[in-house]
């Protein structure tokens, strides 16, 4: 009886230890696409980045050389005019979700926002150029920065919600409790208090959106010049790297490894900082 | 804090009448943000709409029954690239669920604790490469290897099968899908390991002091309990599997064909969408792809809808609310 139960240990033992390593791998396999991209645009795009592609324009076909320079303006421009749009419908219909509202009617705000999180952003592309651009008669800088400004509102929505909701309801009361306006407590005490959760919010919903390419496909269309007005088209990079890699030049590709590296570095610095924030955060809180 | 108030503002009837409207006013204005999200929705459901009237009206359900996509002699049909999209999707969905869910379950429950702060940092790192950089180093790297050594192979090994016959172009509906699979790896597994933190201690601790040994306890209290969380992660998943545009556009060949073999080029709605949309040069034409952004719309709230309502309402005793 007891040798049977030993047996029957063991194999549970065993069991247990095969499934530790079995899922090890599948994490190692989930994280191996990671480190293969990273290897390889490091590999391929680290020679192509030099001073001439922050500074000079896209050269013609056969020319060798030239930069992304008016892409990497023209990304910041257009998440610079999302950001004036996203950045305050979101944040204030965040404080609607935590400080107003019966928990019903919110139910269903941050149920439709999950959902329209989950619309392709493909979509929002044609619906901002029926929107836009064809009343505007053009592709536009305009249309870009809406697009991208719309695919912000509900990421920043929730995460402000979130944020504003570990304030602790102590502050609130003290407030209201010396008399000050609610709309005032909630600008000057709850918002201050969470600025850097809220900051945090709008730079996770930029990095996002600072890789998006399908959506400016028909809207702000990509430009190989400067752009002087926001009612042009603009470059950006994420279209600039498609454009490329999908041509059949050998100097575009390697333009293209070369703009896929800063590009990737762009967002990496904003997530990285974001994570800096946080963790400071949490430690204060805890 | 610096916001000290002057008592003298608490007493005065004129600045309470302010205050009060104050309070009303800045309500309102965030209850019409807050709005702006049912106005996005119906604002994507009606352009759309709009914008495909008279594909409609011509085509009414054959356009997703047939699969002539034939620009110049007028004639639409999705099938082909709804074909394409749940083919890919199914694909990603085979790949990805086993490996993201053993990822989550080996990052709650299994691995030491040094180790999992930095294995999620990768997963989280992945989920923030954008699509187009995906897409990149799937035709300069994935796709060539796939040509080269692992098609071969799959063909030598599975070849009595339909699905791995067939000339071998590289570009492929299983490209689509693989590349498909990597972009949902991330979201998968950290919606997932969401909810398996989610499950209360006390279930563990009660399987432990029945002398479970770890994987046991995983097994019995945690998974068992979160099972309809984590069909939520996966049908979430799905939804961004079916929208995914840039990187498959970039891999999937592109061709609007029905075929047996996975190593066929395919289309996929959002792709056909990316690719087309600036060269539509007629009016039938433009709604058709309209049309094809209604198929896809409708399809992908449907799914996201069914993976919100799992996750929000998952859940048993000693459950934390989920939002």
């Amino acid at each position: 009886m007891s040798k049977m139960n030993a047996t029957n240990h063991r194999w549970r033992k065993a069991k247990n230890a095969l499934m530790q390593t079995l899922t090890l791998g599948c994490a190692l396999l989930a994280i191996a696409p990671l480190v293969l991209v990273f290897y390889h645009l490091a590999k391929s795009g680290v020679g192509a980045v030099n001073w001439d592609f922050f500074t000079k324009l896209p050269r013609p076909v056969g020319e060798a050389g030239g930069g992304m320079a008016n892409a990497i303006v023209g990304s910041f421009v257009l998440l610079g005019l999302a950001a004036l749009i996203g950045v305050p419908v979101g944040v204030l219909g965040g404080v609607f979700l935590s400080e107003y509202g019966s928990s019903k009617l919110n139910w269903w705000i941050r149920f439709a926002a999950d959902v329209l999180n989950g619309v392709p952003s493909i979509i929002w592309g044609i619906v901002v150029y029926a929107l836009v651009v064809v009343p505007m008669k053009g592709f536009s800088t305009w249309a870009g920065g809406i697009v991208l400004g719309m695919m912000m509102i509900p990421l920043i929505m929730r995460t402000t919600e979130e944020v504003l909701q570990l304030v602790p309801v102590g502050f609130r009361e003290a407030a209201l409790a010396l008399g000050i306006a609610q709309w005032r407590a909630i600008i000057q005490i709850i918002m201050r208090t969470a600025l850097k959760g809220v900051v945090t919010g709008v730079l996770l919903a930029l990095a996002r959106v600072a890789g998006e390419t399908a959506p400016l496909l028909f809207t702000a269309f990509g430009n190989r010049f400067w752009n002087h007005s926001l009612s042009n088209p603009i470059a950006a990079l994420p279209l600039q790297i498609f454009t490329y890699a999908i041509s059949p030049y050998d100097d575009w590709h390697r333009q293209a490894w070369a703009g896929a590296l800063v590009l990737l570095l762009i967002i990496t610095v904003i997530d990285v900082s974001v994570r800096v924030l946080t963790r400071d955060r949490f430690r204060k809180t805890a | 804090m610096e916001n000290v108030v002057k008592v003298e503002t608490l007493v005065l009837p004129g600045k309470l009448a302010q205050r009060k409207w104050g309070d009303r006013a800045f309500r309102w204005l965030t209850l019409l943000m807050a709005f702006s999200i049912f106005a996005l929705i119906a604002l994507i459901g009606c352009e759309l709409a709009k914008g495909s009237h008279i594909a409609l009206a011509r085509f009414g359900w054959r356009f997703l029954a047939t699969s002539d996509w034939d620009p110049v002699n007028e004639q639409f049909g999705a099938l082909p690239f709804i074909f394409g999209t749940l083919v890919s999707s199914a694909i990603a969905l085979i790949i990805a669920v086993p490996l993201s869910i053993a990822t989550a379950i080996y990052l709650t429950e299994l691995a030491p604790q040094w180790l999992r702060t930095s294995l999620s940092l990768f997963i989280e790192l992945l989920a923030a490469v954008p699509s187009v950089i995906l897409g990149l180093w799937g035709i300069f790297v994935m796709v060539p290897c796939l040509r080269e050594h692992v098609f071969p192979a799959l063909r030598t090994a599975l070849g009595f099968l339909p699905l791995f016959r067939g000339p071998i172009y590289g570009v492929s509906i299983l490209a689509g899908g693989i590349i498909i699979a990597i972009m949902i790896v991330p979201i998968i597994t950290s919606v997932s390991r969401e909810i398996l933190r989610s499950v209360p201690g006390l279930q563990r601790e009660a399987a432990y002091a029945l002398g479970a040994t770890r994987w046991e306890v995983t097994r019995i209290a945690v998974l068992g309990y979160a099972k309809k969380g984590l069909f939520g992660a996966v049908i979430l998943g799905l939804g961004r599997a079916l929208g995914e545009t840039m990187a498959v556009t970039m891999v999937i060949g592109n061709r609007p064909e029905i075929a047996a073999s996975l190593f066929a080029p395919g289309y996929t709605l959002a792709s056909v969408i990316a690719n087309e949309f600036t060269e539509a040069t007629t009016d039938i034409y433009l709604n058709a792809l309209f049309e094809i952004g209604l198929v896809l719309l409708g399809v992908t709230i449907l799914v996201n809808v069914a993976a919100q309502l799992l996750l929000k309402t998952f859940g048993g005793p000693g459950m934390k609310p989920q939002n």
